[in-house]
């Protein structure tokens, strides 16, 4: 028998792709979508999906239900489904729908869409492949840590039971070595076609926590966009202030430095790291400065010209978002603008605010590179 | 569009058919044919988030669900053992995956929920050929997608199901009034020929020849005193809507068929402890009296008590059914119940209580064919059951927002239960007013019965029903402890509180 679910499931996800699109900008622009990532999936909350009814609320509803403790102790929290039967209806899964679950893939999608960018041809051939591990079988062999315990125990009981051991009133079920069963994987081969991001970003003393959150947020959506173009991407992390190095996420989004600014020692650190690990040939290579602007007037010949010479090249997109604070000048992206304003592979772009997320990603991507 | 099976049972589960049925059989069961086909777990999880229908009618609703239940299974939280339609033939599913041991015990079960739906009386009126009746939903719901379009029918659809509890669950037993057709307009004509004779004359004469108020004739507006619309208040809602809303032909046919499966489903939400009790009692008996295989036992033993384990917040029907069925038949073996036994207040002779009546069998196959849950707790669920199981009443604590263990009280206890089955667990909503205030708006009750309303869920309720209805609409009903009107007109809500009423808990 074959059952058309596939339309009713289709029609589910288009509605809820609905639903986000008409929120969107909201998530986009409020980073709220950060905390709900899980490995995969966002969950998103939309509590309009489900079928309202006249119910009774929480509010001094009850049940019956059977076991052992005293008057006013606690059995389950408050808030979730109602308790009590009766409610069981004739609809199987009768839950209200509170958060679903919409992979971030979908979800770069819909943004993808919404701010109509092109999709990205990717550079280079895929030469990478990567192998990936899927648990879905049982085996009698395996470390401890993955023994199923419920097979295992199983197993024991069988066994006891049909060889006489199992005493039923002095139940004690002792898994012997044959009784045993783990959980296993499959491996499988996957052709990757990659990316590698670099982020980096000024944290000396004049870019505020306000100002590192719009980096973040910008900076999740472009990930999220890459990762749905991309079989893999890889991300690295600059931080600088007189001097540069390579840190991770956390350490990225939450230093807070004092000294100057020299941002050609950012450059460096990732024409370094371009050269060392991620050959332009093998790597589709993208760079996103975030800063508000002010360097060491001095450093500026220097640090464009490792631009020019090492990083451009190798790239096929750089872009520089300023982030405008109370203390930056502003000066830098005047002076990318001036030296590399024609470039193809470069976008500027100036977040004076969270409402101007939206569009300073639409003009990073919206190049199709 | 019929559905067939066409996945032939493996001979040695269709051995064990046989050999069930006959069992089945042979306890006095009986049961409409009944067809098992062996699907996998994605095709199971479909065939549930339709409601157990292969073929109905396309709704997102049923996607999100299949999501749901593939999720959940996916992830190893949950399980979908058992899978029966109420039709003739019945129609149950087996999940491929599952050991036979596992296929014998859902056959058991499955014969047990059959017996049920042939034989208990508040299924007598379904409709036995569901299967065909939901295919054929299915292609007039398609047919207006082609002819509006899959959007407005899918949320008109939408609007239906969200009002779909405000059914009459009694209607099928009791006649309230003629059935009307709103199409039907020969009705009228024959209705308008009264009062005294008048005398012949063409019609533009008519006022002259036969002026108002002549003859003691009283004029139109008194003759018609304002007829209220319902002359008594209206549980079907549905049917309500169905006469008197401006619907469009397909809207009003979409409306039958979200009215007809709600009837259709009704009487399983109205007798699941019993359905589910009556079946884990049959599955149980056969298992362990003819089928199992002493290699079997443990497996056995472990779904069996998967399916008994009870939660702290939730009763398990299939657990209270059982353990109410075995208690009925224990007293009714014992002749442990009438004046005598209950007169009686020694506790030991209760316990050893013994006229050897031999009854009980005989008792529980009356009870499954005349009760439903409310009545089935209302009559048999007594002190002693209650203490032996333990069971309690729980509350909401707003202090702490946590459930919290009210009572062990065998009153509350049991007035608790049976308010929870009251109307299958849904307010009781009726229509009073079709043209409220004179302007064809809506006014609806909700019976208040110490529980309030959840006010999200009306407010978002009351939008649907405006859609259908098209005026205003009104719920009258209790906030905290005030009558109080919630009402919509056009995009705005009001509340208008009223007078306080008295607390009137456990009033039903």
């Amino acid at each position: 028998m074959t059952v058309k679910i596939e339309r009713d499931q289709r029609r589910f996800k288009q509605i809820v792709k609905g639903k986000v699109r008409q929120n969107l900008k909201q998530f986009v622009t409020q980073g709220e979508m950060i905390g709900r990532k899980g490995k995969d999936l966002v969950s998103i909350p939309l509590p309009q999906l489900d079928l309202p009814r006249f119910r009774f609320g929480d509010n001094g509803a009850g049940g019956v239900a059977s076991g052992e403790g005293e008057e006013g102790q606690p059995v389950g929290k408050g808030g979730q489904p109602q308790p009590g039967q009766g409610q069981a209806g004739s609809d199987p899964g009768d839950g209200h729908l509170m958060e679903v679950d919409i992979s971030l893939e979908e979800l770069a999608e819909l943004l993808g869409a919404e701010l109509e960018l092109p999709r990205i041809e990717p550079r280079g051939a895929a030469s990478i492949t990567q192998q990936k591990n899927k648990y879905d079988t049982v085996r009698h062999v395996g470390p401890e840590a993955l023994r199923h315990k419920k097979r295992t125990y199983l197993q024991a009981l069988k066994r006891q039971i049909s060889t006489g051991e199992y005493r039923p009133d002095d139940p004690r079920i002792i898994p012997i070595k044959g009784d045993k069963r783990y959980k296993s994987w499959t491996t499988i081969d996957q052709p990757q076609v990659n990316a590698a991001v670099f982020y980096l970003m000024d944290v000396s003393g004049s870019m505020t926590d306000e100002q590192k959150q719009i980096v973040r947020t910008e900076a999740f959506w472009i990930d999220a966009w890459l990762a749905s173009q991309y079989d893999g991407i890889e991300t690295r992390y600059i931080i600088h202030d007189a001097v540069a190095k390579e840190v991770d996420e956390h350490t990225f989004y939450h230093t807070r430095e004092s000294g100057g600014t020299r941002i050609s020692s950012a450059y460096k650190v990732c024409a370094d790291l371009i050269k060392n690990h991620f050959p332009p040939a093998d790597w589709n290579l993208y760079v996103f400065q975030f800063s508000d602007g002010d360097n060491w007037g001095e450093d500026n010949q220097q640090a464009l010209s490792i631009l020019s010479d090492s990083i451009l090249p190798a790239v096929n997109l750089y872009c520089y978002g300023q982030v405008e604070s109370p203390y930056g000048s502003g000066e830098y992206l005047n002076q990318l603008e001036s030296r590399f304003g024609e470039l193809d592979q470069m976008v500027l772009s100036e977040i004076p605010d969270r409402e101007a997320i939206y569009e300073s990603i639409r003009a990073f991507l919206g190049k199709g590179r | 569009m019929r559905s067939t099976p066409n996945t032939a049972l493996p001979p040695e589960l269709a051995a064990w058919q046989v050999e069930i049925e006959g069992f089945a059989r042979g306890h006095g069961l009986d049961f409409f044919p009944t067809i098992f086909e062996v699907v996998d777990a994605d095709e199971l999880n479909a065939i549930a988030a339709r409601g157990g229908f292969p073929v109905r009618y396309p709704h997102w609703r049923f996607g999100m669900e299949y999501e749901q239940l593939s999720k959940s299974y996916g992830h190893g939280l949950s399980k979908i053992y058992e899978l029966v339609i109420n039709n003739n033939p019945c129609y149950a599913y087996l999940m491929r995956s599952n050991a036979v041991v596992d296929q014998k015990l859902v056959m058991a079960h499955v014969y047990g929920h059959c017996d049920f739906f042939k034989q208990n009386a508040w299924f007598s009126k379904t409709n036995r050929k569901m299967m065909d009746e939901m295919a054929n939903h299915g292609a007039r719901v398609r047919r207006y997608m082609d002819e509006v379009g899959v959007e407005p029918v899918e949320e008109f659809i939408d609007a239906c199901l969200s009002l779909e509890d405000l059914i009459d669950i009694h209607a099928p037993f009791v006649k309230r009034r003629e059935e009307k057709d709103r199409y039907d307009f020969q009705r009228e004509k024959e209705e308008e020929p009264k009062g005294p004779a008048k005398f012949a004359s063409k019609g533009y004469m008519d006022r002259y020849v036969n002026p108002r108020g002549a003859d003691g004739e009283k004029t139109e507006s008194e003759s018609k005193a304002p007829e209220k619309l319902p002359s008594h208040p209206e549980r079907d809602v549905l049917r309500f809507l169905l006469e008197h809303a401006p619907l469009s032909a397909w809207q009003a046919d979409v409306l039958t068929i979200i009215r007809d499966e709600a009837y259709y489903f009704a009487p399983q939400a109205q007798t699941k402890i019993m359905n589910e009790g009556w079946a884990s009692y049959w599955h149980s008996h056969i298992m362990t009296r003819q089928v199992l295989t002493d290699a079997e036992f443990v497996c056995f033993a472990d779904h069996h008590s998967g399916t008994m384990a009870s939660s702290p917040t939730r009763l398990n029907p299939y657990k209270l059914g059982i353990e109410l069925l075995r208690d009925i038949e224990d007293r009714w073996d014992r002749g442990a119940f009438g004046k005598e036994f209950d007169d009686c207040d020694d506790h030991r002779e209760r316990q050893h209580w013994d006229k050897k009546l031999g009854i009980g069998r005989e008792k529980i196959f009356e009870v499954r064919r005349i009760h439903n849950d409310l009545t089935f707790i209302d009559e048999f669920l007594t002190l002693d059951f209650c203490r032996r199981h333990k069971m309690f009443k729980f509350g909401y604590n707003e202090a702490t927002e946590y459930y919290e263990i009210e009572s062990r009280a065998f009153p509350k206890v049991k007035q608790q239960l049976l308010q929870n089955l009251t109307n299958a667990g849904r307010p009781l909503i009726e229509v009073v007013d079709g043209n409220y205030r004179n302007r064809g708006e809506l006014y609806l009750t909700h019976r208040y019965t110490g529980v309030e309303l959840d006010l999200a869920y009306a407010r978002a309720t009351l939008d649907n029903l405006q859609r259908l209805w098209g005026r205003p609409v009104h719920i009258e009903t209790v906030l905290q402890d005030a009558r109080a009107v919630i009402s919509l007109d056009g995009d705005e809500y009001e509340i208008d509180a009223g007078e306080p009423v008295e607390n009137q808990q456990g009033v039903f």
